[in-house]
């Protein structure tokens, strides 16, 4: 019997290694695995590479991580945010290296990964700082440049509904980065808010196909990154079991 | 209602000047910050649909207390509401409407637009800014229509329509019109021409306070707008 859920967080993290790139899925708070990011720093897998839209907030889920100092490099698209203190500092003090791609570009490449594209053009960034040193090519007398895929060891999603087959649905629009980050890692773990039984999600709501997926931990009450944030609340290591 | 503003719009008031120029059944994206009023200024009976890039179609307006649910976020961050009719999809699905030619309008703002249309609005290259794009360089090359809503001078005075950009660009040749607190002015292969600019200053103050040279002298029409709070 095919049953990709696991007991618990320790267990659903327990497959990621040092030097790992790791997809985080999320767009701000929404959509982002705070409880598998926290597992991440219990686990303590180091010189990490994330992938995230963002760069974390307060001091909770990915600016946990950061602070934790198990991440070498951070690829995003838009760093800055009002609680993005963690990332700033560290950044500011040379202790974390970033990478800025334009955030059509970070999307398209995550989802190249995953669909076996070697690479592909876009005319986004062209005239700019960001396309320095990227091969280029002319299509009907536009320019574009080449941008490669962003292959992951790891991607940690977030999901509302999951079965044991690995068929997950997003809730509104914290679908966002999920359904592209399931297909460009070679290990896939999802927090899902319920696991059901099989069947339960119609064929035809599925969002992202099991396929895509190798582990599962339910997680029924994910926290809030705001209300976290709202409250000074610190992420203390060991706390995620 | 209509009444003759002095010299100067309110960010309301510019934001009103914008919506009129978004038609029936566009899909719109407006950028974060100073573009998201123009969504307040639609005229009645005019369905538009509103794109948000975290993976949204169909905006609505902001919920009330009870509604809020951050998990329904546009791309500031800050709580919406859905239309019915609205969707959800993915961020490459999102950006494959931006880049694909399908977002018929953007708003975005800028620190300096040149009068060939390049548009820098992302960094001011400071030794101590994060660097930070988001979606913005997608949106500049992507959406069919990039309109431009901003004050046409900085806090400082300096003009922010200029002849080249100092600051890294967005992206090259990409504005089609700027609205700023003064006036309506086109991107045209001549360089900017003034469409419409407020009754309370002459052609030659405009003209004063932009850093490039501006055409439409002759057929500028007055920038009159509503009284709005």
């Amino acid at each position: 019997m095919i049953d990709k859920t696991v007991e618990n967080l320790r267990e659903a993290v327990s497959v990621i290694e040092d030097g790992a790139v790791v997809l985080i899925s999320g767009f701000g708070e929404s959509g982002n695995p705070t409880e598998l990011a926290h597992a991440l720093i219990d686990h303590g897998a180091r010189d990490l590479t994330l992938v995230n839209n963002n760069a974390g907030n307060g001091h909770v889920g990915m600016a946990a991580l950061l602070e934790s100092g198990q991440v070498r490099k951070i690829i995003c698209s838009f760093p800055r945010s009002t609680h993005s203190e963690v990332f700033d500092t560290m950044y500011r003090e040379g202790r974390i290296e970033l990478e800025v791609v334009p955030q059509g570009t970070l999307a398209e490449r995550i989802r190249a990964a995953g669909a076996g594209i070697g690479g592909f053009y876009t005319r986004t960034t062209i005239g700019t700082p960001l396309a320095e040193g990227k091969e280029r090519r002319e299509y009907n007398g536009e320019e574009y440049v080449l941008e490669d895929p962003l292959h992951a060891d790891i991607a940690l999603v977030k999901a509302d509904l999951a079965d044991r087959w690995g068929n997950l649905t997003y809730r509104l629009a914290a679908r966002n980065f999920g359904p592209i980050m399931c297909t460009a890692a070679k290990t896939t773990i999802v927090q899902a808010r319920r696991v059901v039984p099989l069947g339960d999600i119609p064929p035809e709501q599925v969002m992202t196909p099991g396929i895509f997926v190798d582990r599962i931990v339910e997680v029924p009450n994910p926290g809030s990154e705001r209300a976290m944030i709202h409250e000074g609340i610190r992420y203390k290591a060991g706390d995620s079991a | 209602m209509t009444v003759a503003v002095s010299d100067r719009l309110s960010r309301r008031q510019v934001a009103w000047r914008v919506a009129q120029d978004i038609a029936e059944g566009n899909y719109v994206n407006l950028g974060i910050g100073m573009p998201e009023l123009v969504a307040n200024y639609i005229p009645d009976g005019r369905e538009i649909i509103f794109h948000s890039e975290n993976g949204i179609l169909g905006m609505g307006p902001e919920p009330g207390a009870n509604e809020v649910d951050y998990d329904l976020i546009n791309a500031g961050k800050k709580p919406i509401t859905m239309l019915p009719g609205g969707a959800f999809f993915h961020h490459a699905d999102s950006f494959g409407m931006i880049r694909g030619g399908h977002i018929d309008i953007c708003v975005l703002g800028a620190f300096q637009i040149s009068a060939k249309g390049d548009l820098a609005n992302w960094s001011t290259g400071g030794p101590d800014s994060v660097p930070a794009v988001g979606g913005a360089m997608d949106l500049a090359v992507g959406a069919r229509k990039v309109f431009v809503m901003t004050d046409h001078n900085t806090k400082k005075g300096d003009a922010k329509l200029v002849d080249e950009c100092a600051f890294p660009l967005t992206g090259p040749g990409v504005v089609d019109t700027i609205y700023s607190d003064i006036a309506v002015v086109d991107v045209t292969e001549h360089g900017f021409v003034v469409r419409e600019k407020v009754p309370g200053l002459s052609f030659d103050e405009v003209q004063g306070r932009t850093g490039a040279t501006l055409g439409g002298a002759d057929t500028c029409g007055d920038l009159v707008v509503p009284e709005l709070d």
